[in-house]
């Protein structure tokens, strides 16, 4: 829709509350830390079919599980596989659905919590109470008949977990839709005319940011793990493919004789994950204007 | 031997920002059964001064740095935790400002009350409940041995500050600290506060420091007062010194920012009327059953009010929290669903019209709020909050936007640079210039002020008014000015309207009613406000000179 709104935000000295949060980022060192670090992954997910030392799926039975070495940096698994070509190749995977499953539950969540805690009243109740239905659905029956429905597909598996990972999205925004709505810069903006969406975009949706972000980055390590938890039970990716939490899973069983398999990609999720709760903090921070004085 | 001698207080705040004194170098004394004021205004300093003796700010980033407060010969900011604990509550009672948020809401009364019998006197809790009875019947709360069960929300605001009376009183101190124990409550009730407070302290002869930033409360009740500002006491003396003869220039200023007397220049309004309300009704459905139930309770917030404002004219609009006067004033807007009545803005009946035709006549009508912490997005900037109505209701393009956002600036007095600030870099009366240039925007020409003063200090309070008064004047604007201050209101409007439990019970012209209140509730309303000592060459000076 065009709207001279959003255009307003755009004048020659160009204040917006993204841009100014960028500035504002950019002072914040740990937080710009964490940014290069998930660049440089996704990068080198990117490149890897170009850059991998190995083929994911190149086999040598007769080295077996062999700890690190010159060459194989990160060792092999039991069947003599280069444990970094798989994390890497396992980064493709974890990545790609930790940021679209996340992405599909930020969009839905913010945008179901928003409408619902600002109508208020029975559209509300009647919003809300499909989410608990759908919270009260055992997960694992819900995406066992996605799979029956659609057939095994990776799609499929950002589109589940996205699907059940917005219901919590949606139960944040609501409640702090619900504290914002009486305020009276809401009713400022009512009072001025100006049209609910226009109202849920520009005054309600920015000054919920802040927990959105927070829960958005603890939910990215999250799917990632439910996807290994799907992969382990046959409904997600399967080997030779990789993913990293296919690999922990993997990992886990033979930690006692082969604790590289599972410190190496536990290393790569557990980075992710700091990397991601850096960048997340400097974001809050950042995109709130009161919070940053420096 | 004074009862309580301060020398050379300082503390101190450490904060990211830098160390900001909060009192600097602060003296006074309180002697036996006297009552010492501390006024100034928000940030003077005057409640960290006290908290500060009981050891009750915050550390860090509070530090004392330096001082001597001696309470009976002990000083207390030397004093081990355990044996200040013992004067804490004992020996020094302290009341809070908000009797809503200083008494635990899951203990009834008496359970609080009898808190500093156990733990100071040893009671066993038949004692303390007999003598917590007698407590609240001496602070005049009726039935007081049913009532003592009670728990706090069964209470009105001002029965629980008598609560919170009762509670400092009840192990009888020597010293009571009121750190502004009237400032949430109503005008009527806050007179019953202070005289109970008076007459408790002449009982048990109880020394009292009153903390205010209203003078006239102050002045009705103090023996001496001590003028803080920005840390520092910039003059004490008696009461009635600092009213009569004040030194310092800052307590003149002070003095001078009380509205006092009438409009200066009254506004010549029209015969036209710009709105004409009848009958107009609001109730507000009880749904507390939920959704399943279907008994509901309709509270009648506005009860079948008639008024007509004149255009050009500026009408009060008093009463007490609860009166309705807010709700009728969103009622108007159709911020709130109306019941029934007709709201006529110059010739179309607001009621029921539909969001289409609603919207432009938006433009035309706005609303400037009570609290400018609350009614500023916190993550707009200057810019965004005065350029988004001009925007959306096409009344500037891209290209001229920032000159009229500017011209707005300049209108409500506000610094050209600081057009790409966020509100909370601003103080509380410049957020108001804010909140006003986002209502003026639009060129309307009707605006519904709601208490737009009310959490403002005394001197920008003054700025304020003067600010409203011009740009009525200057945009030919009409206001409906909803305010519980009565002085306030007899400095800015011309006509008053009364309200009283959702009804209007009196309109007249402002001098009118001063000197002839028609209705019972109007001269209980009027006999209610604290009086200032009154100087004739103080009470009759217009507070222009402060913008």
């Amino acid at each position: 829709m065009v709207n001279p709104i959003s255009a307003a935000s755009a004048p020659e000295k160009g204040t917006s509350l993204w841009r100014d949060g960028w500035v504002r980022l950019r002072k914040n060192h740990l937080a710009l830390f964490g940014l290069a670090v998930m660049v440089f992954f996704c990068v080198i997910a990117l490149l890897t079919p170009w850059i991998a030392p190995y083929g994911y799926e190149q086999q040598n039975l007769q080295l077996g599980a062999s700890p690190p070495s010159a060459a194989h940096w990160l060792g092999t698994d039991i069947f003599g596989r280069d444990m970094l070509t798989r994390i890497m190749y396992g980064s493709r995977v974890s990545l790609l659905v930790g940021f679209v499953a996340t992405g599909v539950a930020l969009v839905i969540g913010v945008l179901w919590g928003t409408v619902a805690g600002y109508a208020g009243g029975r559209v509300d109740a009647v919003m809300m109470r499909l989410v608990d239905i759908l919270y009260a659905l055992p997960f694992m029956i819900f995406i066992v008949l996605l799979m029956v429905v659609f057939g095994r597909n990776i799609l499929l598996l950002f589109l589940a977990i996205g699907a059940v990972e917005w219901l919590t999205m949606a139960r944040i925004v609501r409640g702090q839709v619900q504290n914002l709505r009486h305020q009276e810069f809401i009713e400022a903006a009512f009072s001025m005319g100006l049209s609910r969406w226009i109202i849920i975009r520009r005054h309600l949706i920015p000054n919920t940011l802040g927990p959105v972000i927070v829960y958005t980055t603890l939910t990215i390590p999250n799917v990632m793990l439910l996807e290994a938890f799907l992969s382990f039970l046959g409904l997600g990716i399967q080997p030779p493919q990789s993913s990293w939490g296919l690999l922990i899973s993997h990992g886990v069983e033979s930690m006692e004789e082969y604790p590289w398999l599972l410190i190496f990609p536990g290393l790569a999720l557990s980075i992710t994950l700091f990397a991601l709760n850096f960048l997340g903090d400097g974001l809050r921070d950042a995109l709130d204007p009161k919070a940053s004085k420096d | 031997m004074m009862l309580l001698n301060v020398d050379n207080l300082n503390v101190h705040f450490h904060t990211r920002a830098g160390v900001m004194k909060a009192v600097d170098g602060v003296s006074f004394s309180v002697d036996h059964g006297e009552i010492l004021a501390i006024v100034g205004e928000s940030g003077s300093g005057k409640s960290v001064t006290c908290y500060s003796l009981l050891n009750l700010i915050p550390q860090p980033p509070g530090k004392i740095e330096s001082g001597i407060a001696l309470f009976e010969g002990r000083d207390l900011l030397s004093m081990q935790p355990d044996t200040l604990r013992r004067i804490r509550g004992n020996e020094i009672g302290i009341i809070f400002q908000d009797p809503m948020t200083s008494l635990n809401p899951y203990l009834t009364v008496g359970e609080q009350l009898i808190e500093p019998l156990l733990y100071h006197r040893n009671l066993n809790r038949q004692q303390a409940l007999k003598r917590a009875v007698t407590m609240l019947d001496e602070v005049g709360i009726a039935d007081p041995e049913t009532r003592i069960h009670n728990y706090p929300h069964e209470f009105s605001g001002g029965m629980r500050q008598r609560v919170m009376i009762a509670m400092a009183m009840i192990a009888e101190p020597k010293l009571l600290i009121c750190d502004e124990p009237t400032t949430a409550l109503d005008v009527t009730i806050q007179a019953q506060i202070l005289s109970l407070i008076k007459a408790l302290q002449k009982r048990r002869i109880i020394a009292v420091i009153f903390i205010s930033h209203d003078l006239a409360v102050v002045a009705s009740l103090a023996d001496r007062v001590a003028v803080m500002k920005e840390g520092r006491i910039v003059e004490t003396g008696p009461v009635d010194d600092i009213f009569q003869k004040p030194r310092s220039g800052y307590t003149r200023t002070l003095l001078a920012s009380i509205p006092s007397g009438s409009k200066p220049h009254p506004s010549q309004p029209s015969d036209q009327p710009l709105l004409l309300i009848d009958r107009l009704t609001t109730c507000f459905a009880d749904n507390s059953g939920g959704w399943l139930s279907r008994q509901k309770a309709d509270k009648k917030a506005v009860n079948e009010v008639s008024l007509t404002i004149q255009r050009g004219e500026i009408l009060g609009l008093v009463g007490e929290s609860g009166s309705g006067k807010s709700t009728l004033g969103r009622s108007i807007l159709q911020l709130v669903p109306v019941t029934s009545g007709t709201v006529i803005f110059d010739g179309t009946d607001l009621v029921g019209l539909r969001q289409k035709r609603m919207t432009p006549l938006r433009r035309r009508m706005q609303m400037i709020f009570q609290d400018p912490y609350a009614s500023l997005n916190p993550r707009m900037t200057v810019f965004d909050c005065l350029a988004e109505p001009l925007l959306y209701h096409g009344l500037a393009t891209r290209k001229t936007v920032t000159a009229q956002v500017l011209a707005l600036m300049d209108d409500v007095g506000l610094a050209r640079a600081a057009i790409r600030k966020y509100p909370h870099e601003f103080s509380g009366g410049q957020r108001q210039r804010i909140a006003i240039g986002r209502a003026i925007a639009t060129k309307p020409e009707l605006i519904i002020a709601d208490e737009p003063v009310s959490a403002l200090d005394v001197t920008i309070q003054a700025q304020i008014l003067v600010l409203i008064l011009a740009l009525v004047e200057k945009h030919n604007l009409t206001m409906l000015f909803i305010s519980h201050d009565l002085s306030v209101v007899r400095y800015i409007a011309d006509r008053i309207a009364v309200m009283h439990h959702g009804e209007l019970v009196e309109i007249a012209e402002t001098e009118t009613l001063f000197a002839n209140p028609g209705h019972d509730y109007s001269r209980k309303l009027l006999s209610a406000i604290p009086a200032l000592s009154t100087n004739p060459t103080l009470s009759t000076r217009p507070p222009t000179k402060l913008v």
